[in-house]
C-alpha cells in the first residue's frame, strides 16, 4: 500500500539551521495525522516541503506516490493547502476570493460559482459572501480560508495550525470542518502546539522538536509515554511541602517534580483510585490542600517526557 | 458533530460541493494569468484609493503648476499646459509603477503567494497577472490626468490618435520599469520599504527631467543629467506625438530602452519569483 504522505530522512535547512533534521513520516490514505510541536519546531517547514514550496535538500518525499522534488506540478494538482496565516486576499469579498481560486483551478466561471455558493453556504459565510475579507473576524477569514482549499476537493489536505489565535467556539466549527472533510476521504495533516486538538482530530499523532522526530503514535500511547495521568496539588502551607511529598509519594509510589512553586506539587499517576485515598491521607494528617487536579498531560509535559527538558514556547493552553 | 459550524442543510451544501469527484481540466497559462489579472482589477473596485492617491499628486501638480507657474514660464496658463501636460501623464504614470512592487511584497507578505504557488497552475502567472491589472491600472490614470488637462485646457495638435499613441507609448515604458519593480517588490522584507525605496528613485528620475521646464536655461551640467535621464526622451516623444511632431528618434529610443529593460528585469523577476523563501 502506498501511504498519502511518506517522508525518508527528510532534511530541509536553512543557512546554519536544520529546520527539518532528518524526519520520516507516513501518513495512511484517508487518515487524520496531527504533526505536534512548539513554535520554530520544523512543523511548517515539513509542511512547505510537502506542498512543493520548498525543496528538500536531503532524503525524500512523496505525496500520494509522488516525489515532491520530481513531480512538484502532479503532488500540486493532488493537494491543498491552507497556511498558517489566512491567505485570502482582504481586499476581495468572500464570494471573490473563492471564485478566483476556481478559477485558477480550471473550473468554468459558472461552476466556480456554483462552488463557491455551497461553500459558503456550508462554512457559514453566505451572509458575508458580498463583503470584504478584512471586514470579517478571525474565525471567519480561517473557514474561508479552508474553503479555498475544498473548492476543487483535495485529496490530501494540508492545515497549518488552522485553529491558532481563534476563540473557543471559532475553534470547534473549525474542528467539526475537518471531521467533515476527513469523512469524504481526504487525508489530513495538520499541525498544532495544542495535544488535546489533536487528540480529538488525529488518530496518530507525529511530535516533533529542533526538527526532529521525537515520537509518533496514537494519543494514548505519547501519553502513556508521559505517565496516564498528571496530578496537580496546592497546599495552603508551603513550609509542610515536605511532609505533603512524603505522605503522598508513599500512598502513590511516585515522586515529584520540584518546581518553582513551592506550595504546588506535581506528579504523574498511573492508578487513578490511589488519588483519592492519597488526599484523604493529607486530611487527616491535617496537611490542608487548597486545590487539586487530574487530567491528561499537556504538551509542555509530553515535551518534558519526550526531551528531559520543558518547550521552549509553552503551549498557551492551561492545564486543568 | 455539533451543530454549531455544519447545520444539517450546511452540511448537505458542503458535501454536494465535496463529493464532486472529477477534476476539471487545469486552466491554461492565459486563463490563469487572466483571472489574476480580474484579482487586480477587483481591486482596483474595492480599493479605488489606490488608484487616486497616485493620481491626486499629478492633478495637484497639473493644477498647481499650469495656474502658479503658467503665466511666469510660459506667458500664460494656457500655453504651459501644452508644454507641462504631457510630461504629467509621464509623471503620474511612472509614479505608479511603484504600486507593482508595492501589490507583490504585500502578497508575499500576507501569504497570498503561497496559496497561488501551492495550485496547480503555470507558476508564473501571477506575476504576468500583476503586471497586465497594472496596465489597466495604468490606462485610467492617464484617461484621469488627460481629462484633467482638456478640461484646463489643453488642445494637442496631433488629435486622438497622436493622444493614443503617446499613451500607448507611455504604457510600454511603464511596462517595462514595473519589472523594476517587480524585482524590488520580491527583494524586500516589507511592502513599506517598496514605498520608501520608490521615492528615493522616483523624485530625481521626474524632477531632473524635462517634464516641467525646457533644459535649455539650465547650467550645462545639468542639461547632460536630463539628456541622460530616459523619462527625458519620454516626455520628448510623448510631448511630440500629442502634438503632432515628428519625434521618431526618440520614441525609437525609448521603445530600446523599454525592451533593454525588460530583458534584464523580466528574467530577474521570474527567478526570484521561483526562489525559496
Amino acid at each position: 500500500m502506498t501511504y498519502a504522505i511518506e517522508t525518508s530522512g527528510l532534511v530541509k535547512t536553512f543557512g546554519q539551521t536544520r529546520a527539518v533534521d532528518s524526519i520520516d513520516l507516513r501518513v495512511r490514505r484517508g487518515s487524520v495525522c496531527g504533526l505536534l510541536g512548539p513554535n520554530g519546531a520544523g512543523k511548517t517547514t515539513t509542511i512547505r516541503v510537502l506542498t512543493t514550496l520548498l525543496r528538500p535538500d536531503a532524503g525524500s518525499a512523496h505525496v500520494l506516490g509522488l516525489d515532491v522534488a520530481r513531480e512538484p506540478a502532479a503532488v500540486r494538482a493532488k493537494v491543498g493547502l491552507t497556511g498558517q496565516f489566512a491567505s485570502v486576499d482582504e481586499d476581495l469579498t468572500g464570494t471573490e476570493n473563492l471564485v478566483l481560486v476556481g478559477r485558477l483551478l480550471g473550473l468554468s466561471w459558472g461552476a466556480a460559482r456554483e462552488r463557491t455558493g455551497h461553500l459558503l453556504e456550508a462554512f457559514g459565510l453566505a451572509d458575508a459572501a458580498k463583503r470584504q475579507v478584512r471586514t470579517y473576524s478571525g474565525g471567519m477569514r480561517r473557514r474561508l480560508d479552508i474553503a479555498a482549499s475544498l473548492v476543487v476537493t483535495p485529496e490530501v489536505l494540508f492545515l497549518d495550525e488552522p485553529t491558532s489565535s481563534l476563540d473557543p467556539r471559532s475553534r470547534n466549527q473549525v474542528w467539526d470542518i475537518i471531521r467533515a472533510i476527513s469523512a469524504q476521504g481526504t487525508t489530513v495533516l495538520l499541525t498544532t502546539q495544542y495535544l488535546e486538538e489533536a487528540d480529538r482530530l488525529a488518530e496518530r499523532l507525529a511530535v516533533i522538536d529542533h526538527g526532529r522526530l521525537l515520537a509518533e503514535g496514537t494519543s494514548r500511547e505519547l501519553k502513556e509515554s508521559v505517565g496516564s495521568n498528571r496530578l496537580h496539588v496546592r497546599l495552603r502551607s508551603p513550609e509542610r511541602r515536605a511532609e505533603a511529598e512524603q505522605l503522598l509519594g508513599k500512598a502513590l509510589g511516585t515522586e515529584f517534580y520540584n518546581g518553582t512553586d513551592a506550595s504546588l506539587l506535581s506528579a504523574n499517576v498511573n492508578d487513578e483510585q490511589a488519588v483519592a485515598e492519597a488526599l484523604a491521607e493529607l486530611a487527616r494528617a491535617g496537611v490542608r490542600v487548597t486545590e487539586f487536579s487530574l487530567g491528561s498531560p499537556s504538551l509542555d509535559e509530553v515535551f518534558l517526557a519526550l526531551t528531559g527538558r520543558p518547550a521552549e514556547e509553552p503551549a498557551k493552553e492551561a492545564t486543568s | 458533530m455539533s451543530t454549531d459550524a455544519l447545520s444539517a442543510g450546511a452540511q448537505g451544501a458542503f458535501l454536494r460541493t465535496y463529493s464532486k469527484e472529477e477534476r476539471p481540466g487545469l486552466a491554461s497559462a492565459l486563463s490563469a494569468s487572466l483571472t489574476l489579472a480580474w484579482r487586480a482589477l477587483l481591486k482596483i473596485k474595492h480599493v479605488p484609493f489606490q488608484l487616486f492617491d497616485v493620481t491626486a499628486f499629478p492633478v495637484m501638480i497639473t493644477v498647481l503648476f499650469t495656474f502658479l507657474f503658467g503665466g511666469a514660464l510660459a506667458g500664460s496658463p494656457g500655453a504651459y499646459i501644452q508644454f507641462l501636460l504631457p510630461g504629467l501623464v509621464v509623471q503620474a504614470i511612472v509614479f505608479i509603477t511603484v504600486y507593482t512592487g508595492v501589490g507583490l511584497a504585500t502578497d508575499i507578505h500576507k501569504g497570498i503567494f503561497d496559496r497561488f504557488r501551492s495550485l496547480p497552475i503555470w507558476q508564473p502567472a501571477p506575476v504576468f497577472g500583476a503586471v497586465l491589472g497594472d496596465m489597466i491600472r495604468y490606462s485610467l490614470a492617464a484617461l484621469v490626468v488627460v481629462v484633467l488637462g482638456v478640461a484646463l485646457g489643453f488642445r494637442p495638435g496631433g488629435g486622438i490618435a497622436g493622444m493614443l499613441l503617446a499613451v500607448a507609448l507611455i504604457l510600454v515604458f511603464a511596462f517595462s520599469v514595473s519589472w523594476i519593480w517587480m524585482v524590488v517588490g520580491m527583494t524586500v522584507k516589507t511592502p513599506e520599504s517598496v514605498m520608501t525605496t520608490s521615492f528615493l528613485f522616483l523624485f530625481p528620475l521626474t524632477f531632473l527631467s524635462n517634464i516641467f521646464v525646457d533644459p535649455a536655461t539650465m547650467p550645462g551640467w545639468l542639461q547632460s543629467v536630463v539628456g541622460a535621464n530616459p523619462v527625458t526622451h519620454l516626455v520628448t516623444a510623448a510631448r511630440g506625438l500629442m502634438h503632432g511632431q515628428d519625434v521618431i528618434g526618440n520614441v525609437a529610443w525609448v521603445l530600446l530602452a523599454s525592451a533593454v529593460v525588460v530583458a534584464v528585469f523580466a528574467p530577474l523577476a521570474l527567478r526570484l519569483y521561483h526562489k525559496e523563501r
